[in-house]
């Protein structure tokens, strides 16, 4: 396959940092087009400097490449001034590996972290000369397939892909290549609907074309059945146990360009039940499967090694938790005492360990900022979230953290959460005007404190899918009423950082989170009217998506209200049901109502089991340690 | 671990070495500022005893002499590194060569003596490709050019549009015939020659601002409306201290010979 490189090169002198577009990153592959049988294109719908980082689309390149007759190569979204020299001079969507044109592989792979880059992948397919409709497409084209945290809920866009994937992808890349691979062996039997219909017999892929929805007359959904006796009725997420057998990505892409982490990422574990209602990600990535101590060690060498990067982030979705973290911090720090490399821990709880565990990492060195997630402004509503900590605990880290030289506490909040009233949220200006006074008790007084609030969006497969979502001008009331209130006393008001998101983006992050098939007319109109980036503040148009809602949807009698700020009863059928996160739909229903009585709920790994459905429906089950493992010096080569 | 304390008692610089690079193919999109990223973390993987700065945040010694600009290529980039221990200049050089994509290639290493490295270099050697123009076309307008008093030329700068002199810079001037081959660097393939592809290559002084291959495009559009529907690729095939050729045999002489090698003082390894 030709490299499209010659018809770009001229174009790309024209453009802002072309060095996004060419690739040739350290750690790339480029291999024989000829001799691979079945070829990936994986697509990061974002900007290069959001995409190139991205864990998942990293693993999978490295895992598909190490097969001798699969070829794997990374695409990006291109921004407007490229897309339009790209338009006039016919050149279409490439790989940054090789350049080759993205629609001549055989699946293009979508990693959607959020919904917000489906008008991303609509410019892709367009550029690629994919036919944006699923129905449209023939055997010349590739399968359009979608998965990361937003395939939960691929609705929205059903029309667009020909299906998705749930869960984590190791080994489902590799059992979906292994199908096409046979078909394309078979001399590509019944076309793409035959390879299709045999990925969705494997349980594990959904293929929306197979499956019909039924409305009811009122606007809610009525059913959803397949459309075919040989598909399954439910398609359930799939899961990576031992992570240790996957010590992905071996080598990670060092970028020539720079992007938004300029650090190799070693997850250290993956899954979470802390339970915090409004976690889409803890409720979807369960059971918590913890890499080993030395596992982890290995992989933080080999990055370093094969990269050259200065930071280690030791990545999860709440990384004090591992059994071992002040084992691995230790190790780690005493391991690389003498290199300019620092750790990172992104993701922990208010606790004192984690003061320790952040001393342990800052070593001798200086100590700017620490991030603490109470997500709730008063206690009431941190029951109700279930993100369990009290201002006393917040008040005794901070102080604690000052005491041992931390100039600044970074607070992040969200607002609209259920239940919530301006009462709660009014609180947040007294915790931060505490945890000032606490700095100059502590006898610090040039202590800063940040509070960074956003606007709560529920999301499908966790205990708030049933929530009504908060108006946007109740958020954006509720967040100049906290200004004023952090304010009210300037002493304190002075050394406090604000920072809020308004509530605007956060209803169309609503509405293709909960959506269903209709939503897909609305993206593709927004779309249509120059809709691109929708994930950055200065390219996102409330009114665009806000009008296009109003044209695609109020026909079908239902709004942008009706999917963002409705509340669902409970046997109401969801968008999302047929798609089994493993989650029991009465567990989650049960917590929602524990969520509305304020009562919390323990961790499973330290209580007994509380029967949320994942292990025994996904045959899977909790691996966490202690290994007893140390981390030894490396030996000097 | 990082040590970020301010570090008053820093390891003293044992050895320079001055490294010739080069910027090649895809990579010439690679900005200065890509470069140092990537170039720093080289350093770090190949293992290269780097003496840091001073203070709260530590850089690592490194001095960069004047960058091609984003999206030119350049065989001849030039960069100062202070080390804590000596090293072998070529095995540094490999080490780092090794350490660098494929078209940021470190082409020589070696230990510098006493002294600045920028002034040794005041003077870069371009080469510009035309591929649309005739090289008759090419160099009738850059007789034009040479001619001028002056070619005022705008550009756009962060700053905001800047007026410079193309014309006082430029030492020399040049016009070749390209081949089908389409590409220069040490392109001695047999590849027919072609009509319209004129080749420019012109000796240009350092001044301030820096007057670039494409300044110079400007002023022969400018002042010999010499115009190019296809844009044009440049390349830096040379820098160093500027050295006119011997009397008499500046029209035949290489283009090279105009630029003193500035890694050719310090007696190579």
């Amino acid at each position: 396959m030709e490299s499209v490189f010659p018809q770009l090169e001229p174009l790309l002198a024209q453009v802002n940092k072309p060095i996004q577009y060419v690739g040739g990153e350290l750690n790339a592959t480029v291999k024989d087009w000829e001799t691979s049988t079945v070829r990936w294109a994986l697509m990061y719908p974002d900007a290069y400097e959001v995409g190139l980082p991205n864990q998942g689309v990293q693993i999978l390149y490295e895992i598909l490449n190490e097969q001798p007759d699969v070829l794997a190569e990374r695409t990006y979204a291109v921004w407007s001034d490229l897309e339009a020299l790209m338009r006039e001079h016919n050149v279409p969507q490439f790989t940054v590996d090789a350049h080759r044109p993205v629609g001549a592989f055989d699946v293009l792979g979508l990693s959607f972290a959020t919904e917000l880059g489906y008008t991303n992948m609509l410019t892709a397919l367009d550029l690629s000369g994919i036919p944006l409709l699923a129905v449209d497409r023939d055997d010349s084209h590739p399968i359009v397939l979608a998965g990361g945290h937003a395939a939960f809920n691929p609705e929205p866009i059903a029309d667009f892909i020909d299906a998705a994937v749930l869960g984590d992808g190791e080994e489902a890349v590799l059992e979906m290549t292994a199908v096409i691979r046979q078909w394309k062996s078979e001399g590509c039997p019944g076309g793409r609907d035959e390879v299709l219909l045999r990925l969705a017999k494997t349980e594990a892929v959904y293929v929306p074309r197979f499956y019909d929805v039924e409305y009811l007359s009122d606007g809610r959904i009525k059913r959803v059945v397949p459309n075919r006796a040989d598909v399954p009725f439910r398609i359930h997420k799939r899961t990576t146990m031992d992570l240790d057998a996957w010590p992905y990505p071996k080598k990670p892409l060092v970028p020539m360009a720079e992007t938004v982490h300029e650090r190799a990422s070693v997850e250290i574990f993956r899954g979470c039940t802390r339970g915090c209602r409004f976690c889409q990600a803890g409720m979807i990535t369960r059971p918590v499967r913890e890499r080993s101590i030395t596992g982890i060690g290995e992989m933080v060498e080999t990055s370093l090694r094969s990269t050259g990067f200065e930071e280690i982030g030791l990545l999860s979705l709440s990384s004090a938790d591992h059994s071992e973290i002040a084992e691995v911090t230790k190790g780690l720090a005493d391991r690389y005492e003498d290199e300019k490399v620092s750790l990172s821990l992104p993701s922990t709880r208010v606790d004192a360990f984690n003061i320790d565990l952040a001393n342990e990492l800052a070593r001798g060195g200086r100590r700017s900022g620490l991030t603490f997630a109470p997500e709730g402004g008063s206690e009431r509503l941190r029951r109700v979230i279930n993100k369990m900590v009290s201002k006393e605990d917040l008040i005794r880290t901070v102080t604690a953290a000052y005491a041992s030289g931390w100039r600044q506490v970074k607070l992040y909040f969200m607002c609209g959460l259920p239940t919530e009233t301006d009462e709660d949220v009014l609180e947040i200006a007294e915790m931060a005007h505490d945890v000032i006074r606490a700095g100059r008790a502590a006898g610090n007084r040039d202590v800063r404190c940040t509070v960074s609030i956003g606007a709560f969006v529920p999301k499908p497969h966790t205990p708030f899918q049933w929530a009504a979502q908060e108006d946007a001008d109740v958020v954006d009331a509720r967040l100049k009423l906290l200004r004023e209130a952090i304010n009210a006393d300037r002493s304190l008001g002075r050394q406090i950082g604000y920072r809020y998101h308004d509530g605007k983006p956060s209803v169309i992050e609503g509405l293709l989170s909960r959506g269903d098939r209709r939503v897909g007319a609305v993206i593709r109109a927004v779309w249509e009217d120059g809709g691109r980036f929708d994930g950055w503040h200065e390219h996102f148009s409330y009114e665009r998506w806000v009008q296009a809602a109003e044209r695609a949807l109020e026909p079908l009698g239902v709004s942008l209200a009706w999917f963002t700020t409705r509340e669902r009863e409970e046997l109401e059928v969801l968008p999302w049901d047929h798609l089994d996160s493993g989650l029991d739909r009465e567990w989650l229903w049960q917590d929602w109502q524990e969520a509305l009585s304020e009562q919390e709920l323990d961790d499973c790994r330290w209580t007994p089991c509380f029967d949320c459905g994942v292990c025994p429906g996904m045959g899977t089950e909790i691996q966490i340690g202690p290994t007893g493992a140390k981390l030894l010096p490396l030996s000097v080569v | 671990m990082a040590r970020q304390s301010p570090n008053l008692e820093t390891a003293p610089v044992v050895q320079r070495l001055r490294i010739r690079y080069a910027k090649r193919g895809r990579l010439c999109f690679t900005s200065h500022r890509d470069f140092a990223r990537a170039f720093e973390r080289a350093l770090r993987r190949a293992n290269v005893p780097m003496a840091f700065s001073a203070g709260f945040s530590q850089h690592p010694k490194i001095s960069y002499v004047g960058a091609a600009p984003t999206g030119v290529a350049s065989e001849a980039e030039y960069v100062e590194i202070g080390l804590t221990e000596p090293r072998d200049a070529d095995e540094v050089r490999k080490g780092l060569d090794d350490a660098l994509p494929p078209g940021l290639d470190i082409l020589e290493v070696v230990p510098a003596p006493e002294g600045s490295f920028a002034d040794l270099i005041n003077t870069s050697a371009w080469r510009i490709e035309l591929p649309d123009i005739a090289p008759s076309d090419a160099e009738e307008a850059m007789k034009v050019f040479l001619a001028a008093e002056t070619v005022p030329v705008e550009r756009l700068t962060k700053k905001g549009r800047r007026e410079l002199d193309a014309r006082a810079a430029v030492q020399y001037a040049a016009v070749t015939q390209g081949n089908a081959a389409g590409n220069v660097a040490g392109s001695a393939s047999a590849s027919p020659r072609l009509e319209r592809y004129a080749i420019i290559e012109v000796v240009v002084q350092h001044t301030t601002p820096v007057v670039r291959p494409d300044d110079v495009l400007t002023g022969l559009r400018l002042v010999a409306q010499l115009t190019s529907k296809v844009p044009a690729r440049a390349m830096r095939i040379a820098q160093g201290a500027l050295q006119a050729p011997e009397a008499g045999a500046a029209a035949t002489s290489p283009i090279e010979s105009w630029i003193r090698d500035p890694l050719a003082l310090t007696g190579r390894t």
